[in-house]
């Protein structure tokens, strides 16, 4: 077989295993979280009379394992399930479903991850290729401490700023992108912009610098000296024979950004109120909504499999040792 | 001949540790200098805060936002304590937590993640998927969750925080190590009847350093964002221990109207990333043996 | 034209001004001869005279959540409080400015037997959002919806007085209940009793309801939209209406000071200054019920002694937890619950202040002096609980009384800390009468007794003032009561603090409520754009 079908079918067997492990692990903690959906609806107002009839109404009243493998059983034919809570004017349905609810804010979340890597990955590359090129010179160092600046301020700080001057100083962009579903293409886009600078600026720094370092540490190899002593230029040296080789650790930190633009942007969702997966994760976490925030989990693990196998898969296409193995 | 051997050993020999840091710091390039001071300020801070601080982390020493003053630097926070000191104690708070948190995980992870490299096998196999899960898992959800479970207790908040980085670790210091342990010269000590112990710290440790502690100044920084984050959603360090990214926390609605408050924290956070980092860019560049052009 | 008319026609001037309210108007109306519900037309047309029609309002508010449905018996927060009671919902009775409740949904409500039975008669020709006509079905339906056996509604415990509830025809519905209550039509005002319409039995959660505003867009957590009910008895000002749901305060007041909405909440009080001297800005200050507490377990050691309690209560310096925890937006408690504004409320004397001498004579002379006390904080109490906390520790030093702040989880601070722990801190959003709120807080019995104080005198008084329809002889009864509280109660009343908000001067408003945020959650339907 060849190897990267290989990789793919093994790693794929393996993502599987994952899910099925992350979904126990989601589960087991939701239920040892004090406080059930009950609780975390009524607050203050509960007392145990109306919780026993609010866990009753929605069969929290049966033991974990009767549950879980209720939800299991759901979840391995595509049917994740209901909400814990009602339909309540929710589009007119009668139950808000599981998939009802996470689709667009999964749409969501990717328009912002896809827009910001856009942004991101393009600025990093080429920053990372020049501090290469011109190491050791003031503009490697001002690059360096700038976007290390961005990257070691807290995030909701650098969206702070960016709205200070932005949104509310120079008004060119809203401070909130609430989005919907009905929202034009373009004014998504317009709206989802800030935040999508604001997570440029976070992650710039990390792949801007593991391009950088992982040219430079095949500068040294003898084939680049040979190139050099042929003659190439600096910039050709680097384009055509570092880079290429210099592909496998780029892609994983690519991968590893990426990952994190889908899972892990929460805090600029909430400054932002941009309605995606990351607030809907805490949220139903903070309410108990087991069904929501398995299916949010499951979401995440996948991103993050899927993301390093395809990082993987360049790291051997580009790598003919491993794409023609003896 | 002989003699001018010996001359030579015995001038080597003398040149102590002490000596050598010297030589090295010596020819340290200007950032790395400029870094190095800047953690020295910074652990100096941290150690001699309750002395430097001119009053206590959560005394109450005025009225709310009262303005800064010769006796109150930055002036007041939001309960009347005095920002400066606390800025001061945050040093010590954040950098503490932060330290003992990345050396908890690093070594956890380090020493699982060599000895899943060197023994392989089923053990290796287990680790690693533990690990892949684990990873799957987003930090910051997960340590919400771990949080709402335990309580908010520093204790906690360092332990949770150390064993999710320590699955980082190990598939840096697993994936290291395993590239050095396939090697000649390991093969040869291992062929030469050394033991595994001896293995481990002799040939494979050294080896597997350089981007370990890269890993280090990266974590250790990550560490304190992370505990921002968590202070953002209201599980981070928790009054009154004054902490960086909490107090940034604390004012945010300051940036709103362009007031400099939060700005001093954030900066304090920012500074001495570039710092550390600087500091590691110039090891990994010691280490890696490139000569510069 | 006849005296009354010309002086009728002066008094509605005088409402379209602001400058009389319903309560003066009705009264007036009513002794010259008009009905209750003429009186009342009389005085929404004149009211609303003044608002212009038109525009569309967005609120930014720090509640909501990915849960929120339309099922008024999870109603708890304060994007609730409007649906319940001025967007797509309508309840039966209402609270004015000052408290007093008036007929809404229901034309009139009329006690009898000594109040043990009330009768309310219906409002006629009112539909529902999807057409249907309102009756007394839809009213006994929706009451036994929140009063059953399976209820998960919190608003059961409005209804525990309730024997039965019947329709009399199609517009009328007769309450009997258990003992007497003289303020039983004010639940009928709570924001989780809109009237359902009852379909087969079933009552309609999707958000139809008899209100000013249909429900026209709903992502739960993220945003509400409404388009104006053009059926509705007595319509809204807005043409649409928005809640955005923004929780993170430094986000609101950004939204608020780029124009993307026109009113927010919670402001975050350490800016309000900055945000004050925004352009075309008025803040919405109002002196509400809500108060935060900090109750002791008067049976568990050792506040079971009460002069631990005392002694407690007079060491904690409460003016300076307004100053530093409310930045002065409230009022010192005195260990009532009724706020000041509130019908029958008084200030019991010796008014508890700051005095660490007397609480250490108090400790000294019952032979406790050194003692150490722990009392658990969590901002899930209040905002600003652990700094609370903290300064009570530091204010009760001077006392020679050592306070241990616990800092508790948010997660669970209702099921495992509050009425668990022997002292801790609590939020109440109040109750519209003095009755509920003692009922509910204080009495023998009830779930959310949060001191397990049982006095006997006081359990004594209270069905006894309940019932009392003589308002001189409740304010007596009322003010013993409140007495004992002061006194011996276990519930040490920190502070009263203001619903604090900023909107821009745009937004034209009479007089606000005080029973809730939001001007009681009748923002949507009273207030416009000028």
């Amino acid at each position: 077989m060849h190897p990267v079908i290989r990789t793919v079918l093994q790693r794929l067997g393996l993502g599987l295993l994952t899910l099925f492990a992350v979904s126990v692990i989601i589960f087991s903690t939701l239920e040892m979280l004090p406080g059930g959906f009950a609780e975390a609806i009524l607050g203050q107002g509960a007392t145990p009379e109306t919780v026993a009839a609010f866990n009753k109404s929605l069969g929290l009243d049966r033991p974990p394992l009767t549950r879980y493998v209720e939800w299991i059983t759901g979840a391995v034919q595509g049917d994740f399930g209901k909400s814990f809570a009602g339909a309540g004017g929710w589009r007119s349905e009668n139950v808000r479903t599981v998939s009802g609810i996470i689709g667009p804010r999964l749409y969501n979340t990717f328009f912002l991850a896809g827009l910001t890597a856009i942004i991101a990955v393009p600025i990093a590359l080429g920053l990372g290729l020049l501090t290469a090129l011109y190491r050791n010179t003031w503009f490697d160092r001002v690059a360096n401490a700038t976007t290390l600046t961005t990257i070691a301020s807290p995030e909701f700080f650098v969206a702070y700023i960016l709205v200070f001057f932005l949104a509310v100083k120079l008004r060119w962009f809203p401070p909130l992108s609430t989005v919907s579903a009905t929202t034009p293409f373009a004014e998504h886009f317009y709206k989802a912009l800030l935040p999508a600078l604001t997570l440029t600026l976070v992650i710039v720094a990390h792949m801007m610098r593991m391009t950088r370092a992982s040219i430079i540490s095949l500068l040294a190899s003898p084939y680049i000296e040979m190139a050099r002593l042929k003659g190439l230029s600096r910039s050709q040296v680097i384009l055509r024979h570092a880079l290429p080789n210099a592909w496998a650790p780029i892609a994983t930190v690519i991968a590893f950004n990426l990952a994190y633009l889908v899972v892990g942007v929460v805090v600029v969702e909430v400054v932002f109120t941009y309605p995606g997966i990351g607030q809907l994760m805490v949220d139903s976490v903070g309410s108990r909504d087991m069904p929501v925030a398995q299916a949010c989990a499951l979401i995440f693990a996948a991103t993050y499999i899927l993301l390093n196998l395809l990082a993987d898969i360049i790291a051997i296409i580009t790598n003919p040792r491993l794409l023609h193995p003896k | 001949m002989t003699t001018d051997n010996v001359d030579i050993r015995s001038i080597r020999s003398r040149r102590t540790l002490a000596q050598n840091a010297w030589r090295t710091l010596k020819s340290a390039p200007l950032s790395a200098i400029f870094g190095m001071a800047v953690i020295l300020i910074y652990v100096l801070c941290a150690i001699f805060a309750p002395l430097i601080a001119p009053y206590g982390e959560a005394e109450i020493v005025g009225k709310a936002y009262g303005h800064a003053s010769w006796q109150n630097l930055f002036g007041l926070d939001q309960i009347g304590r005095d920002v400066f000191s606390r800025v001061i104690y945050g040093a010590r708070n954040t950098m503490g937590i932060a330290f003992l948190t990345v050396c908890i995980s690093f070594t956890l992870g380090g020493i699982f993640g060599i000895y899943a490299a060197v023994t392989r096998g089923i053990l290796d196999q287990v680790l690693s998927r533990v690990v892949d899960i684990f990873m799957s898992i987003p930090v910051l959800i997960f340590a919400l969750m771990l949080l709402a479970m335990a309580g908010k207790s520093v204790w906690n908040l360092i332990f949770i925080l150390a064993v999710l980085d320590s699955t980082r670790v190990f598939r840096l210091a697993r994936n290291t190590a395993l590239s050095v342990a396939v090697q000649d010269f390991v093969e040869a000590a291992r062929l030469r009847g050394e033991g595994l112990r001896w293995v481990v710290l002799r040939e494979i440790v050294p080896n597997i350093l350089p981007p370990l502690i890269a890993e280090f100044g990266l974590r250790f920084s990550f560490v304190f964002l992370t505990i921002a984050a968590l202070s953002f959603l209201g599980v981070g360090i928790q009054p009154p221990t004054a902490d960086w990214g909490s107090m940034v926390a604390e004012s945010k609605t300051l940036i709103t109207f362009g007031r400099p408050q939060p700005l001093i924290p954030a900066a304090a956070i920012a500074l001495l990333t570039v710092a550390v980092n600087f500091v590691v860019d110039w090891f990994l560049h010691k280490t890696s043996g490139l000569r510069d052009e | 034209m006849t005296e009354f008319e010309y002086k009728l026609e002066l008094a509605k001037q005088a409402v379209t001004k602001g400058k009389l309210s319903r309560r003066d108007f009705t009264k007036f109306a009513l002794a010259g001869g008009l009905t209750l519900t003429v009186a009342d037309g009389l005085f929404m047309k004149a009211a609303r005279a003044q608002a212009k029609q038109g525009g569309h309002f967005r609120a930014g508010l720090g509640h909501g959540n990915t849960t929120d449905t339309f099922d008024p018996a999870t109603y708890a927060h304060g994007l609730n409080f409007g649906w319940g009671r001025s967007l797509v919902g309508a309840t039966l009775t209402r609270t004015d400015q000052k408290n007093n409740v008036v007929p809404y949904l229901a034309e009139s409500f009329e006690p009898s037997d000594g109040a043990k039975k009330w009768v309310f008669k219906l409002r006629k020709g009112v539909t529902f959002h999807n057409g249907k006509t309102l009756t007394s079905d839809d009213v006994v339906g929706t009451i036994n919806y929140h009063m059953g056996p399976d209820s998960k509604s919190a608003g059961k415990a409005y209804l525990g007085g309730v024997a039965s509830v019947k329709a009399d025809g199609p517009d009328t519905v007769v309450f009997e209940l258990k003992g007497a209550d003289a303020d039983f039509p004010y639940a009928f005002a709570q924001y989780q009793f809109p009237i359902l319409a009852i379909t087969d039995g079933k009552p309609d959660v999707t958000g139809n309801g008899a209100g000013p505003y249909i429900l026209d867009g709903f992502e739960p957590g993220v945003k509400v939209h409404f388009k104006r009910n053009p059926n509705a008895f007595a319509p809204g000002n807005f043409d649409e209406v928005t809640q955005l749901v923004i929780l993170d305060a430094a986000a609101r007041t950004n939204a608020y000071l780029s124009g993307e909405v026109d009113y927010i909440d919670k402001v975050d009080l350490k800016t309000i200054d900055m945000l004050k001297s925004a352009p075309d800005t008025a803040i919405y200050d109002v002196s509400g019920m809500q108060h935060y507490t900090a109750p002791m377990l008067t049976d568990t050691a050792p506040f079971d002694k009460p002069e631990v309690r005392q002694a407690l209560k007079w060491a904690i310096n409460r003016q300076e937890l307004v100053d530093k925890v409310l930045f002065g937006y409230g009022k010192p408690g005195n260990d009532s619950p009724l706020a000041p504004s509130m019908k029958f409320a008084t200030s019991p004397e010796p008014v508890h202040t700051y005095d660490p001498e007397k609480a250490k004579s108090i400790l000294a002379k019952a032979g406790l002096s050194g003692l150490k006390v722990d009392i658990s904080a969590a901002d899930a109490a209040f905002a600003g609980s652990v700094d609370a906390a903290l300064l009570m520790a530091e204010h009760a030093k001077a006392a020679g009384i050592e306070i241990n702040v616990v800092r508790e989880p948010n997660d669970g601070y209702w099921d495992n800390v509050w009425i668990k722990k022997p002292w801790c801190h609590c939020y109440w959003g109040g109750r519209p009468t003095a009755d509920t709120m003692l009922t509910v807080s204080l009495s023998e019995g009830a779930a959310w007794n949060d001191t397990r104080w049982k006095n006997a005198r006081f359990n004594e008084l209270l069905p006894q003032a309940r019932g009392e329809t003589d308002d001189a002889k409740r304010a007596a009864l009322y003010a013993e009561m409140q007495q004992l509280v002061h006194d011996d109660g276990g519930q040490m009343v920190l502070m009263f603090a203001n619903y604090v908000g900023a909107m821009t001067t745009k937004l034209g408003h009479g007089d606000f409520n005080s029973d809730n945020d939001f001007d009681g959650g009748y923002m949507y339907d009273r207030w416009w754009f000028v």
